[in-house]
């Protein structure tokens, strides 16, 4: 008996093999509540149909402004639309536009940032001075201008040009990170191999330096992706992004829901609680992955 | 100092160069055609001919080398050239409604200011007390809320509250302070959360840093009181940051800005801005950019100055 407690008490000094989703909760308890929220709008996104009790663009004129209770659960607006069916959808399309832009804008920004760092010289002093100028505009005047010159062009319900005036801005920022990580990773021993086996330049950087800027890819795509949300949301809010009838949390708070500020508070404050809701969990998700992926990095 | 001053000066004519460039190629080498967009809005059918004549009353048809040129020498006289919309000059259109944003930023900058410099320090002094928790998550959820939104909560607040609202219209400061002021409080209280908010991130993490320095600790060993350190030894180095912080977030009030001022029906820039882009119309638009990006070089320029003049180690390099 007594080896076995013997035996009992080895076995436990042996550190168990964890999964790395378990160290993630286990180090970053806030990022974890972050990435379920996170989770739970994606369930509302994809299982929208299905949650939400009413047509987002259902008009009950019955029902006009009717206030939260058990069959409109976030009330109605002034079309007597249920604002919580609308929201859930909403989610669709703040995701989408979010995740798409910030992808897109992302991927573009790492291989500018990538190509500038390996190939230094003039070309990395064109590009960083082009990223400069970039950065010296807010990110929503850059996207406003994108807008207003490339006008509306309508794929399969979102606004593909939406996505690249939100992509845009994200861009020379990606790019400036993605060029210091570059350049530290440029001088280690297996890029002088690559260099020595007679490998192309696109191919160096496609497959030995791009693999080795993932983890403040991840970090900034999740960023970015707050990023998106809010500024679609303020785009469409300026009536400049996402149109009626498709419901957007930003459009649900622009134009004439704003006559109804005394009469119906809760279509000025559910949508609003969406965003920033999205925004806090995308940031919260971010900020621990960050922490936890490369804790040098600073934004 | 004053040979900083004159070399910083100096190294703003090329920037502002680079932006003028910058802006006249942003709008004109992406894919889409301002004035297709314009006339061709919600469908309506145009003819080509129409479209032809638009693009030479605007000059449009001219080399791009032309255009260039004509738009360089404009700007040396401040010309903008004309709104497409109302044929008025963009310079005018823009000096109109210059003054209120500027207001509003100033005093934005102003609140998160006197806010966040305070907060932040005190976050620092009882670092993870329950003050620093509370102080941290109202900062954490100031860069999630959106701005526009909290200017529709303080607008709800205003009219459930006190049923009053701050009067439509602007009024000078000049002429009558308090229903200046009365009125652009609130949108300089909604842009200013956000801003309030990083900059409170800001000073709490400066100080923490600072206060690990050594000579914090010789102070503290020679017997200085601890109000003092905090106040002469630490504060003083943790502004450094906190200061370049306040001129790079200044471009992100402005985009708050350009939403607000929807909210509050504030005719400044930013919805002169909004409108511009619904309508297509490029010269207002090129203009707007292009003050917006001048305003971003010349806070810049002025964090600079103050740096220099908080850090006397900046002027010698």
């Amino acid at each position: 008996m007594a080896d076995i407690a013997a035996n009992d008490a080895f076995t436990e000094k042996i550190p168990k093999r964890t999964h790395p989703l378990v160290q993630f909760i286990r180090a970053q308890p806030l990022g974890f509540v972050g990435f379920l929220i996170v989770l739970l709008y994606f369930v509302l996104a994809v299982g929208a149909a299905w949650i939400s009790p009413y047509h987002p663009e259902a008009v009950d004129f019955g029902a006009m402004l009717s206030a939260p209770s058990a069959e409109h659960l976030f009330g109605t607006d002034q079309y007597g639309r249920d604002v919580f069916s609308r929201l859930v959808y909403g989610s669709r399309t703040a995701l989408a536009v979010g995740i798409l832009s910030a992808i897109f804008g992302c991927t573009i920004g790492a291989l500018v940032g990538a190509t500038s760092g390996y190939f230094g010289g003039w070309v990395d002093n064109v590009i960083q001075r082009i990223v400069d100028i970039m950065l010296s505009f807010p990110i929503i005047v850059l996207a406003m201008v994108v807008v207003a010159v490339l006008g509306r062009n309508m794929i399969g319900g979102i606004d593909a040009n939406l996505i690249v005036a939100i992509a845009l801005p994200m861009v020379p920022k990606m790019a400036r990170i993605a060029r210091s990580s570059t350049l530290s990773i440029a001088q280690m021993p297996f890029i002088d191999a690559a260099r020595a086996a007679g490998y192309s330049h696109a191919r160096i950087v496609l497959r030995h330096i791009v693999p080795n800027i993932v983890a403040p890819y991840l970090i900034m795509l999740t960023a970015f992706i707050a990023q998106a949300i809010l500024l679609e949301a303020s785009l469409s809010f300026l009536g400049l992004g996402v149109t009626e009838p498709t419901p957007a949390w930003g459009l649900m708070l622009s134009g004439s829901s704003a006559d109804f500020y005394q009469a119906a508070p809760w279509m000025i404050l559910f949508p609003g609680l969406a965003i920033t809701l999205a925004v806090f969990a995308f940031n919260l998700l971010g900020d621990s992955l960050r922490d936890w992926l490369d804790p040098k990095m600073k934004v | 100092m004053l040979g900083y001053i004159l070399r910083r000066l100096l190294m703003v004519i090329p920037t502002l160069l680079g932006v003028a460039v910058a802006v006249f190629f942003l709008i004109r080498v992406m894919p889409g055609d301002p004035v297709v967009v314009k006339l061709r809005a919600d469908g309506a059918n145009v003819t080509e001919e129409t479209i032809q004549a638009e693009r030479k009353r605007l000059g449009l048809d001219q080399p791009l080398i032309v255009q260039f040129k004509d738009y360089m020498i404009g700007l040396t006289r401040l010309d903008l050239g004309k709104s497409l919309w109302t044929g008025q000059s963009v310079a005018g259109e823009i000096a109109l409604r210059f003054p209120v944003s500027l207001q509003v930023a100033i005093m934005a900058t102003l609140i998160a200011v006197i806010i966040a410099v305070p907060l932040g320090t005190l976050c620092a002094i009882y670092r993870d007390s329950w003050l620093d928790n509370v102080i941290r998550v109202v900062a954490v959820s100031g860069l999630a809320i959106p701005g526009f939104w909290l200017g529709m909560l303080i607008i709800l607040g205003l009219l459930y509250f006190f049923n009053w609202l701050p009067k439509i219209g602007y009024v000078s400061i000049f002429e009558d302070p308090i229903t200046n002021l009365s009125a652009l409080f609130w949108p300089a209280l909604s842009v200013g959360y956000r801003y309030a908010a990083v900059v409170t991130r800001m000073m709490r993490s400066a100080l923490l840093e600072v206060m690990r320095e050594d000579y914090i600790r010789t102070a503290r060993a020679k017997g200085v009181y601890e109000r003092l350190v905090t106040r002469r030894h630490g504060l003083r180095n943790a502004l450094l940051p906190v200061v370049t912080v306040v001129g790079l977030e200044f471009a992100f009030l402005i985009g708050g800005l350009v939403v607000t001022e929807q909210v509050f029906n504030l005719n400044g820039i930013g919805k002169l801005f909004v409108d511009a882009t619904a309508r297509g119309d490029f010269t207002l638009i090129q203009g707007l950019v292009l003050l917006i990006a001048t305003v971003f070089v010349i806070v810049n320029l002025l964090v600079d100055l103050l740096y220099a003049a908080l850090d006397p180690r900046i002027r010698l390099t």
